[in-house]
């Protein structure tokens, strides 16, 4: 179905309402992307400053998400919204808790960063990071953009990658492991640095949970807990 | 120990077994899942004409038993005329034209042997302004078993409690049942004339937005009643409030310019619907 016009509500201020969520919701993703790049390269770089900045824009993140919340909410409650409006509000208020998540993931890298301050690194895990970062955050730009576009078309492709995230932090948390059996006073050190990996990890099922509310809004299809290749079928089915 | 003895673990064990879902119970199953469903209605390749204008364009459903199936669209999309094609309201209109096929219980309403009064019996109507009549609340339910001969005191007394009960207006009438019906307000009337239809106890209930003229609290309590209503009976609504339509019913039919767009589960329709011209209708968009 074809569901591009958004707006052609007789009402334009429900178009008006519509619109200010969705431009929220989009700001809010691109800020969310902003933080885990901020963190990861906080973190990468040793920059405590940068890691400071990422814990007090957290904040932004929280409020907008309160604020979007409550604006659904309205709606719900003034305009009984059915069909795609509907759905979309329902995506809306679980994609917002997603990028809630992410944010709270980002912030929780940056402490991970203060705390590892003056101690020595391992910077042969670094490439692994920097490697799981760009995986998420082309996962997390991919699922805003089709939020932005309403197209479902590149999205089994996003959730495709999830996988690769997990072998990924897999061979990460293998190489720790082996780390710390070398040595066990890096325990502590090394699982600081697990813990940003797992960090990552988690947005990226973050990013996967975005997609699905994406294709539940465009589609009204219920695709979570579902394996790859089912997905895949659904999203060729339509 | 003494048996009489629960200790707090076996208290505890004990209530949480009573408080125990059925987790396979929780699952969601529509009508489908849980086997055939029975068909009360059925309208056939109906097409009806006002003169020359054709008001309906072949028209094709099949509506479930003791279900509530609704009836929306824009105004003048031809669901009343719709509605009223199941009791031959349509009769009254001299210049209706219809051919095409209505079944109630699998026997055609419009076949030439099929005495029109009778059918009404079956088939129950209520409108959108109560339409009471000047008598007292008593006489105005008893007023179609009267007219069946029923003399009985007990046998009336009885209807007219169980009707009243049944249309949730008992408890604010029981004790002025002599009264003039038209000094209840206009929520109680439209009890009264539900009340009224199903004292005769029909098959079907056809509901020509009844609660359009009524106060939200009034509404509610309609809408309750139709709830209670399908237990026993198949109920047919129009209804130009979508959130009613939604709230009330099993099924919905989404209605435009005569001709039947969109059939389907009311959850269904109103969450992820199949046409666009319903999805425009029911956001409020224009196509």
């Amino acid at each position: 179905m074809d569901n591009k016009n958004l707006g052609h509500h007789i009402s334009r201020q429900f178009n008006q309402e519509i619109d200010g969520i969705r431009n929220k919701v989009l700001a809010m993703g691109g800020l969310v992307a902003d933080q885990i790049d901020l963190a990861a390269k906080s973190f990468i770089q040793s920059d405590l400053e940068m890691a400071e900045k990422v814990i007090q824009q957290d904040e932004l993140v929280n409020n907008l998400e309160m604020n979007i919340d409550q604006e659904c909410t309205e709606i719900l409650a003034k305009r009984q919204p059915a069909a795609f409006d509907l759905r979309m509000l329902i995506a809306t208020i679980k994609a917002i808790t997603d990028l809630e998540r992410i944010g709270d993931e980002a912030a929780r890298i940056s402490k991970m960063t203060i705390r590892l301050e003056n101690t020595e690194y391992y910077h042969d895990q670094f490439h692994e990071i920097q490697h799981l970062l760009d995986m998420v955050k082309s996962m997390l730009n991919g699922a805003l953009d089709s939020f932005a576009r309403l197209d479902v078309h590149d999205l089994a492709q996003i959730t495709g990658k999830d996988l690769k995230v997990d072998r990924e932090y897999a061979s990460i948390v293998r190489q720790l492991i082996t780390k710390m059996m070398e040595d066990p006073r890096n325990i502590t050190r090394t699982l600081d640095i697990l813990w940003v990996a797992r960090a990552l990890e988690r947005i990226g099922d973050h990013s996967c949970n975005i997609c699905e509310h994406v294709i539940y809004m465009v589609q009204g299809e219920d695709v979570r807990h579902l394996s790859q290749d089912e997905l895949e079928k659904v999203l060729q089915q339509n | 120990m003494d048996d009489s003895e629960i200790t707090p673990e076996k208290e505890m064990t004990e209530q949480t077994r009573t408080h125990a879902i059925d987790i396979n119970a929780l699952a969601r199953k529509n009508d489908k899942e849980q086997g055939e469903l029975d068909f009360c209605l059925k309208v056939k390749n109906l097409n009806l004409f006002y003169g020359d204008q054709q008001a309906l364009f072949d028209i094709n459903m099949e509506m479930a038993k003791k279900r509530v199936t609704a009836y929306i669209g824009p105004s003048g999309c031809g669901k009343s005329t719709l509605l009223r094609c199941i009791n031959r309201m349509n009769d009254l209109v001299d210049i209706a034209r219809i051919n095409g096929q209505v079944f109630l219980e699998g026997n055609d309403v419009y076949d030439k042997s099929v005495n029109v009064a009778d059918l009404r019996r079956k088939v129950g109507m209520v409108f959108q302004k109560p339409n009471p009549f000047p008598k007292t609340i008593y006489e105005n339910v008893a007023y179609g078993l009267r007219i069946q001969g029923v003399k009985d005191r007990r046998v009336l007394d009885e209807a007219v409690e169980k009707s009243l009960r049944g249309a949730a207006l008992w408890d604010e009438v029981k004790d002025r049942l002599d009264d003039n019906a038209l000094g209840l307000s206009g929520g109680q009337q439209q009890r009264l004339v539900i009340a009224r239809a199903i004292a005769i106890e029909p098959e079907v209930l056809l509901l020509d937005e009844p609660a359009s003229a009524l106060d939200p609290i009034s509404t509610l309590k309609i809408e309750e009643l139709i709830n209670d209503l399908k237990e026993d009976y198949t109920i047919v609504i129009v209804t130009h409030n979508m959130q009613q339509a939604a709230r009330v019913s099993d099924y919905t039919a989404f209605m435009y310019m005569g001709e039947l767009i969109e059939f389907g589960e009311t959850s269904e329709l109103f969450t992820n619907p199949k046409k666009k011209q319903t999805e425009d209708y029911i956001t409020g968009r224009y196509g």
